[in-house]
């Protein structure tokens, strides 16, 4: 089965001292660029399953950094698994469809087929299930609905049925779980809030309640955490900006002080962001630290939509390019109309 | 079956497997990127492929899978393919639980190995209600708020049963950590869906009183204030007119420590047209501190002045809510 193959330009990375309290961008960069060359030592056994994610968050992360186009080139693409000989899963797709996106390679894809797959996936109660063994989660909703929207194709799915499900698994505290009555986490509420703010169904949102809710989570150290009483990590500073940035409520959250504990979690030395201060950096978190910094407007970081989490001008270039389809331009606009509402009321 | 990495024999050197030739990854035309594997792992994998090429479903197909998911729990067609195997072969699925367990207790926030449980009790139907309950107790007595191990729990309530003991589980995981979100979380889950309790309304006054309890011992506590509030869902009079909801505030307050919470179901009850008495004018003016400016006339607006000092990191929040206060009563 094909797969997306990428060559990485051997170019000099300039080496630079950075200070505590800035972004150490180029030994991000050469972080990223060391590990995505050789897995060998990315916990490869473990991690082998999930190549393609691994892929989007390195490639996103160097676009954010402004260095995809430098470093990379795409060789060959096709196919949608974890990796070779791994079974197609929604979670792959989405990232595969994410990479293709940055690469401007959506053309590849022969997209009726993806798109029938992941409609394929939807239940009569309108969840959608990651493969054909059928988990549910909403987490494969969010990702039905951005791979959909991305290839123009959401049409194919019943999305008020969607919709109704992702409301169903709302909780007393307005946030979300991932399935109705389960607990609400930051990582669920993004994909439920970011699929409702795709489909244009945020009012099903209690925007002020949830509001709250997910500005509570900001602890002392500035860092967010994901659920009451647990501990702050690096990658809620996506989950839980990206879910504030959606409903307008990014400004009830001390900036700062997250800004500052996110550069706190960086290796200085030889690149990468950890979830916390003084912990082993990974990929993961490199990703989820360097766009949240992007979404907090950090300088020299290019901007990353809030819910399809790419490069915004990845996103217009979806969107805009593609004038033939009404109901996905109409959103793009919505999109906007929203980010410049957000831009006024900071 | 099991199989010690430290002895590992090489399957190229395994009796059983002579007659499989095995496939090896096809890594596309020109690999560039090249994932270094480990040998046994590399050697375990090209068997697999070849097997699951063959679409063999035989009892040595099914150890292999085990001997894959000990390398790589988070495969989910080694996983796939082992339910097949599982169907084809008509197995004891009873053993098959062991083997989950055995491989949950050192991972036990993968996705793969909980659908795969999820499965298997599935089909075993309502005779495995107790049995999940059991595991599930299992792995959250290593973690109380595994997401997974709830989730699971839930499901096997909703599809197979066993609510009885439910609300008492709850209320021994609060005892050890009252600050459990997740269990507070399964204790609405338990009220509002149990077949037997009643639901919100049969059991709001006891759940109110254990509630209120909680708050009083840690009111820095944000789970109990929002389940209190979850108890008067769609019923926002009963809320703002039961004195046991204000008296807490109240009472919290008087402490004059660990406040914000109680502030805000205040500031809520306002906004919803609770009448405060003399006493809660008292109680939020002894929260100022010696420097600040005389109490607010307007209660609403008194309450975000304080919030705004005392909470700073969310100044910007309370400063909003007091612009949405309605006109003062």
């Amino acid at each position: 089965m094909p797969l997306l193959f990428y060559h990485i330009r051997p170019e000099a990375i300039p080496k630079t001292r950075y200070l505590m309290g800035e972004l150490a961008a180029d030994k991000h960069v050469k972080y990223i660029i060391s590990i995505e060359k050789k897995k060998d030592n990315f916990e490869s056994v473990v991690m082998e399953h999930l190549r393609m994610n691994g892929a989007y968050w390195g490639l996103t992360t160097l676009d954010l950094l402004g260095k995809l186009d430098a470093m990379m080139e795409v060789l060959f693409v096709g196919g949608f698994a974890g990796n070779i000989g791994h079974d197609p899963h929604i979670l792959y797709t989405l990232s595969a469809v994410q990479v293709l996106a940055l690469f401007d390679k959506l053309d590849v894809l022969d997209i009726d087929k993806v798109s029938n797959y992941i409609s394929g996936l939807q239940n009569e109660d309108g969840s959608f299930s990651g493969d054909i063994w059928g988990e549910v989660d909403t987490r494969f909703s969010y990702i039905a609905v951005c791979c959909l929207s991305i290839l123009h194709r959401l049409d194919k799915v019943d999305v008020d049925n969607a919709v109704n499900y992702i409301v169903s698994c709302k909780n007393l505290d307005g946030g979300f779980g991932c399935t109705p009555g389960g607990e609400s986490h930051a990582g669920q509420i993004f994909c439920c809030v970011g699929a409702l703010a795709i489909t244009g169904a945020l009012h099903h949102v209690d925007k002020d309640l949830l509001g709250w809710w997910l500005c509570e989570r900001q602890v002392k150290s500035g860092g967010l955490n994901g659920r009451p009483e647990k501990l702050p990590d690096v990658c809620y500073s996506w989950w839980v900006l990206s879910s504030l940035i959606m409903i307008d409520r990014v400004h009830w959250i001390s900036k700062e002080k997250l800004v500052k504990y996110i550069l706190g979690c960086q290796d200085l030395e030889n690149g990468g962001i950890s979830d916390r201060p003084d912990d082993a950096v990974d990929i993961f978190h490199t990703y989820f630290g360097v766009a949240g910094l992007s979404l907090l407007e950090y300088p020299g970081l290019k901007a990353i939509d809030p819910a399809y989490a790419l490069p915004d001008d990845v996103v217009k270039r979806i969107f805009f390019a593609h004038r033939h389809c009404r109901s996905d331009l109409s959103l793009a606009r919505r999109r906007l109309l929203l980010k410049l509402a957000v831009v006024f009321c900071n | 079956m099991e199989s010690d990495e430290g002895e590992r024999l090489p399957m190229s050197r395994r009796p059983e497997w002579s007659d499989v030739t095995p496939l090896p990854q096809d890594d596309g035309p020109d690999p560039v990127v090249l994932i270094d594997y480990k040998q046994d792992f590399t050697e375990t994998m090209d068997y697999f492929r070849a097997v699951y090429r063959a679409n063999e479903r035989s009892p040595r197909a099914l150890s292999l899978t085990q001997e894959a998911i000990r390398f790589n729990p988070g495969n989910y067609t080694v996983w796939h393919f082992r339910r097949q195997i599982l169907e084809s072969l008509d197995a004891d699925l009873h053993e098959e639980l062991d083997f989950v367990e055995c491989i949950a207790k050192s991972n036990s926030k993968n996705y793969q190995i909980w659908h795969h449980r999820r499965w298997v009790a599935g089909k075993l139907g309502t005779d495995a209600a107790i049995m999940e309950l059991e595991f599930t107790k299992k792995i959250l007595s290593l973690d109380a708020k595994n997401y997974h191990a709830w989730s699971h729990r839930q499901w096997v309530l909703q599809a197979l049963g066993g609510w009885e003991d439910e609300l008492d589980f709850c209320r021994k995981l609060l005892k050890e950590d009252i600050f459990n979100n997740s269990a507070w979380n399964q204790r609405y889950f338990v009220v509002t869906r149990s077949p037997f309790l009643g639901g919100l309304i049969g059991m709001r006054d006891s759940e109110v009183s254990y509630t209120v309890e909680a708050i009083m011992a840690n009111s820095e506590n944000e789970s109990p204030w929002r389940y209190l509030r979850g108890l008067y869902k769609d019923d926002i009079q009963s809320w703002v007119n039961d004195p046991k909801v204000s008296s807490v505030c109240l009472k919290v307050l008087s402490m004059k420590s660990n406040f914000v919470f109680a502030l805000s179901m205040l500031l809520d009850l306002l906004c919803h047209g609770f009448r405060p008495s003399e006493e809660f004018r008292e109680a939020i003016g002894g929260l100022r501190t010696s420097d600040s400016e005389p109490l607010d006339s307007d209660l609403g607006k008194a309450i975000c002045h304080v919030l705004q000092h005392v909470d700073s990191m969310r100044a910007n929040y309370w400063m909003w809510r007091k612009s949405k206060l309605p006109v003062a009563v």
